[in-house]
């Protein structure tokens, strides 16, 4: 690129600086609106500055409940991501280096189920569930578990797919020569090498898992609750409690602002993997 | 990559390696789409025992064609999927042009561009609805300060949707940069480096070399986005439940809808299948373009 010859110009500049503020706006009102106590939300001009409160911060958080979503929430991410990951790695490293029957139908059915609108899996899933008969908070969780993991794995083997794809297949052979098992050679040499892959495997899978709502809201009943779905609880038609809402809302995001800042480089390589050859 | 011959072991291995996964999909993703197909025939209601379902042939499919809130629901998605595509595309690409150029501090930017996509949907939905709230939002009020009067912005049938276009674009334009960015990046500097020493003004590169060489990125950024249009539920849900009247009910919404508020499972899953056949058609354009296994200078 010859874009160290070029001098930026403050329009350029300028340009950038608008789009990143209406990009980071919303998400700043949300969580300026938080901290800001029931009058200050209703003062008829919109005020910027303000005595911040953590008011609402302390509702949400004494609410008996919360932690309980909070948790809910947390198990059903971390637990399926693991699960995820642990299955993705293994089954696009055969699909990427074995061949073996019916390669091409999985692969292309794993690139078609990708595209199914969670929607259409919502209803059937209640229905299935509805028939094992599970209730309680744990069977429920791990209800979840399973159709995110099952959700995720489209992606996540997707992914991981390219990444196995741009290891040298000399190493493997030198594996397979000096006698290791086709297992040692995925633990040994595959694995350490697509650590990187994991990483952004992982943001994504969780990413879903944390947000998921839809399937979430069919599946848990009372105890087992996600917090997407909890809050979709506190908005009644009168009077929507604003300030309490944004507090959970700011909470909710927080591990996807955390990711955001530390793992920028790894979300663009999921975001472009499939698109942008490289 | 590596062909081995097809043995029993070679197959054995792999299962074993594709095994739980493989596991996982067709009882977590193909069985439930299965059951879908299944009980599209079936007369089936929520909270019943299984055992009461009936066989009900293309009753719901019958409905299916005359049903106008079907019809209503799939026009909105086609008109929300049109403009959100068009205006999304249309940005993102100017953007990812104009912006192109490394600047310094081009981290800290790029990471706000990311932030829309990674918050949840459901909390997407709930900014939205506080700033387009007609008596908590600031919108209204900045408007007024220009002089515009109050817009009911969900509550109006005509401007609805359009409010929810606008969260949308929020939301998804920075997709659509991001990907085009890392296209432009990884077009040769010298293709471009030659154009210029030729004297091409930066109109002509960007039609003649620029906008060529990302073909196929923008191809593939613009079916994700229309797959994706067919999956938008909670922006919805939170915003407007699909209100006022229908004038927001995506069609994702609207299986919501009729499987919870009428529990028919048997025609929400007749109309699934209208989802999921509209999708597989999209899926079918997409693997054409884009196919992991086909890309022979993918690495």
């Amino acid at each position: 690129m010859n874009a160290s010859t070029e001098k930026s110009n403050p329009g350029h500049y300028a340009l950038i600086v608008v789009l990143s503020l209406l990009a980071i706006g919303p998400i700043y009102i949300m969580i300026m609106t938080s901290f800001k106590s029931q009058v200050d939300m209703f003062s008829r001009v919109p005020l910027w500055l303000f005595v911040p409160t953590l008011d609402n911060y302390a509702v949400v958080l004494t609410d008996n409940k919360f932690d309980r979503y909070m948790f809910n929430s947390l198990f059903v991410a971390l637990m399926s991501t693991l699960l995820t990951l642990a299955m993705a790695g293994l089954a696009a490293y055969a699909i990427a280096r074995r061949e073996f029957w019916g390669r091409g139908f999985i692969t292309y059915g794993n690139l078609m189920v990708r595209m199914v609108p969670p929607a259409v899996i919502a209803v059937p899933v209640f229905a299935i569930w509805s028939r094992t008969g599970f209730s309680g908070q744990f069977e429920e969780l791990w209800g979840l578990i399973f159709f995110y993991t099952a959700l995720n794995l489209p992606f996540a083997i997707w992914l991981l797919f390219s990444f196995v794809k741009q290891i040298p297949v000399d190493l493997e052979e030198a594996a397979i020569v000096d006698g290791a098992t086709p297992f040692q050679v995925f633990r040994l040499v595959i694995f350490p090498l697509m650590k990187s892959g994991y990483a952004v495997a992982a943001i994504f899978t969780f990413r879903i898992a944390w947000n998921e709502f839809l399937i979430a809201l069919f599946l848990t009943g009372r105890q087992a609750r996600t917090l997407p779905v909890a809050i979709q609880g506190y908005l009644t038609d009168e009077g929507v409690e604003w300030g309490r809402i944004m507090a959970m809302g700011s909470l909710i995001v927080i591990p996807s602002l955390l990711i955001t800042f530390f793992a920028a480089k790894q979300i663009i390589t999921g975001l472009t993997a499939g698109a942008v050859k490289g | 990559m590596a062909i081995r011959k097809s043995t029993l072991l070679e197959n054995l291995t792999a299962y074993g390696f594709m095994g739980p996964a493989l596991i996982v999909l067709v009882l977590g993703l193909v069985y439930p789409l299965a059951t879908t197909v299944h009980m599209a025939f079936l007369d089936w209601s929520m909270g019943t025992p299984w055992d009461t379902k009936e066989f009900v042939g293309l009753k719901w499919f019958e409905k299916l064609t005359t049903d106008p809130s079907v019809w209503k629901s799939f026009w909105v998605t086609l008109k929300f999927g049109f403009w959100v595509v068009l205006i999304e595309m249309i940005l993102g690409t100017f953007l990812a042009l104009v912006l192109e150029r490394p600047i310094r501090g081009a981290a800290i930017f790029r990471t706000a561009f990311i932030l829309p996509l990674m918050i949840s949907p459901v909390v997407v939905g709930l900014i939205w609805r506080y700033l387009f709230d007609a008596r908590a939002g600031m919108l209204n009020y900045y408007l007024g300060k220009i002089g515009i009067e109050p817009i009911l912005w969900l509550a109006d049938p005509d401007i609805a949707l359009i409010s929810l276009i606008i969260a949308d674009i929020w939301q998804w334009t920075p997709f659509i940069f991001i990907i085009l960015l890392a296209g432009l990046q990884a077009i040769p500097s010298d293709v471009v480096e030659a154009s210029r020493i030729d004297g091409a003004t930066w109109w002509q590169q960007t039609i003649m070399i620029k906008l060529p060489m990302i073909k196929s990125v923008l191809i593939v950024a613009l079916l994700m986005r229309i797959v994706d249009v067919y999956k938008v539920v909670e922006v919805v849900f939170i915003m407007t439940e699909g209100g006022p009247g229908l004038e927001t009910e995506l069609l994702a919404l609207h299986v919501y809808k009729v499987a919870f508020n009428s529990q028919n499972l048997g025609y929400a899953s007749a109309v699934s299948m209208l989802l999921l056949a509209i999708v597989t058609l999209l899926c079918l354009v997409v693997l054409k373009f884009s196919n992991p296994l086909k890309q022979k200078s993918d690495f």
